[in-house]
């Protein structure tokens, strides 16, 4: 009977074809190790993420005179409801540490480099509207921190010249945070994780073109890949039971080690709390914007923290395939490069005094130069390797490179 | 311990999906348990469950309408000779006795939703008229004709002394 079904079915679309094409029989490298769970991983805590914001929204009410009460209500008299909304605030910082180990691998493994380039681009984008969807997000609940966060990141846009003014309004639709800049946060902040869920496709069909990079260092011959099923399933369900571990021992043993304090006062236009922090996924951006001693440069620094990693497939000019695995320079500058991300976070962490803002600058420099040296770093170390002599499985896939041309 | 004939058994690789299929399907019921409960009704809605309702100032042979858990229920002060005319009366289709519809014959507590399809009647002489589909209903909320299937229901209330009851407990 179910077969009968599945085959009328698949004679008017095909369904078989595409859950095999795709899914059972997809064609993976047979070396990924666990640093290539993180994407799936953050497809689970995106469908977690959905899922439990749904059901918040059914108790949820997006005006100032009832936000903050009905995060209480949700808290204390719906069933579940602090479960849920724990799951949900954990969630969002889950959904950042797995996104940002994914980007890590992506640095370390230079899985962005060719033919990955849109795979790569797809990524930041998605990157781009989680941090929207977390921001927006955020404000929700009403507290002081929602507040003051949204007050400052919109006024943000006032760095513009001639027209910021103007915008920070019509972003607000009101002359502060008000009642009108809740109400579209909370249907903008709805509305993102579904254009996030199809942008999750397109990185997908992407991905399923140029096929997943692999931690050798070499592109792996087709015949030597393995099919997805059960060999990743099952590699990826046991990733997702480590997580799940880790996740709900924070939510049930320390569910407000992501909500500050001082989110659960209401919001008050008229007194800002004494030291503003943003959330942890946002702090090296944050050090960044106040390492540079002037308005606009700082929100365009801020901005270029991320997008400047869209063109490091073409700042990585070495011919040497692969990322750090046959690359010594590369490999010790990733570290440097995740070293100062950490650096930053800590000092956006802390209010910007004594030697704290050289710091940050410092780090800041080190964050662009980073990128910035990449072609130059890249090319030195090329021909400092090739002096000192390729291993040999690199120079067969260079004069296999040279000798096919781009194959 | 197992030779590696049976190690490479497809039974013991069945049984495996078997028990991973098993203990997921029973995560994801117990993951879901807590989501379905939440869109049960929260604890201050069920704290609506119960209405007091003070019946002194309702005059002889009218009804008043309070409201419990959002539903009309109506309380008439029925006259003597009414809560006689339905004690002799044994119903419509749905037959009952008015002894035990009204703990005191003076007294008839009701909701106020139409057994059809959820509809408030409205009062009449005789009892109530539904507007919505044309179900009668006599002075002892019991259908009589139209197209309702049962009477209207007696909800949980109880006395305290005799000028107030407590819907919503026995």
């Amino acid at each position: 009977m179910i077969n009968r079904i599945i085959g009328w079915v698949d004679q008017r679309f095909p369904i078989t074809a595409i859950i095999k094409h795709e899914a059972t029989e997809y064609p993976v490298a047979p070396n990924l190790n666990y640093w290539w769970n993180f994407g799936s991983l953050a497809g689970v805590v995106l469908v977690l993420q959905i899922v439990t914001g749904i059901f918040l929204a059914m108790h949820y009410k997006a005006d100032v005179t009832l936000a903050f009460d009905s995060i209480q209500h949700i808290m204390r008299s719906v069933n579940y409801g602090w479960l849920i909304r724990y799951i949900h605030a954990t969630g969002a910082s889950a959904f950042f540490a797995v996104i940002y180990i994914h980007i890590s691998r992506t640095l370390y493994y230079g899985s962005y480099r060719g033919p990955r380039e849109l795979l790569w681009w797809t990524g930041l984008l998605l990157l781009l509207l989680v941090m929207g969807a977390a921001f927006m997000g955020y404000l929700l609940p009403w507290g002081q921190m929602s507040f003051w966060g949204a007050q400052v990141i919109t006024n943000l846009f006032g760095a513009i010249p001639l027209v910021g003014g103007h915008i920070v309004v019509l972003l607000r639709g009101d002359f502060s945070v008000g009642d009108p800049t809740l109400t579209r946060f909370f249907a903008l902040h709805y509305l993102i994780p579904f254009i996030i869920a199809g942008a999750v496709v397109i990185h997908l069909v992407a991905l399923h073109t140029v096929k997943s990079s692999n931690p050798s260092g070499l592109p792996i011959a087709d015949k030597d890949n393995i099919p997805f099923h059960p060999y990743y399933t099952s590699k990826d369900l046991f990733g997702v039971g480590v997580f799940l571990i880790i996740f709900c021992s924070f939510v049930f043993f320390v569910p407000d080690a992501f909500i500050e304090p001082d989110n659960n006062i209401p919001a008050n236009p008229m007194q800002t709390p004494p030291h503003i922090v943003p959330e942890w996924y946002f702090l090296p951006f944050y050090a960044i914007l106040r390492s540079i001693p002037d308005k606009l440069l700082g929100v365009v620094g801020m901005g270029l923290g991320i997008v400047i990693l869209a063109a490091l497939p073409y700042l990585d000019r070495s011919k040497i395939p692969g990322g750090s695995r046959y690359r010594p320079i590369f490999k010790a500058l990733f570290f440097v490069f995740i070293a100062d991300a950490f650096v930053l976070g800590y000092v956006g962490a802390h209010p910007p005094e004594g030697p704290m803002v050289l710091i940050g600058r410092i780090a800041t420099v080190i964050y662009f130069g980073y990128i910035v040296s990449m072609p130059f770093v890249s090319k030195w170390e090329e021909s400092w390797l090739r002096k000192r002599g390729l291993p040999a499985p690199v120079q067969k896939y260079l004069d296999e490179q040279a000798a096919g041309g781009t194959k | 311990m197992s030779d590696s004939k049976s190690l490479d058994s497809p039974d013991r690789r069945n049984f495996l999906e078997m028990a991973t299929g098993a203990v997921g399907a029973a995560g994801v019921a117990a993951a879901a348990w807590p989501f379905v409960q939440s869109m049960n009704p929260s604890s201050d809605v069920l704290a609506k469950g119960i209405t007091e309702a003070d019946l002194a100032p309702i005059p002889l042979g009218e009804s008043h309408t309070v409201a419990w858990q959002g539903k009309p229920v109506f309380i008439v002060h029925r006259k003597p000779e009414v809560a006689a005319a339905m004690q002799a009366s044994p119903g419509g289709k749905d037959p009952e006795p008015d002894q035990k519809r009204a703990k005191k014959p003076e007294w008839l507590v009701v909701v106020g939703v139409c057994t059809h399809l959820g509809c408030v009647p409205s009062r009449t002489e005789e009892g109530w008229l539904c507007p919505c589909h044309g179900s009668v209903y006599d002075n002892s909320g019991r259908i009589i004709q139209g197209p309702a299937p049962a009477n209207l229901e007696v909800p949980l209330y109880h006395f305290v002394g005799n000028d107030k009851i407590v819907i919503g407990e026995a």
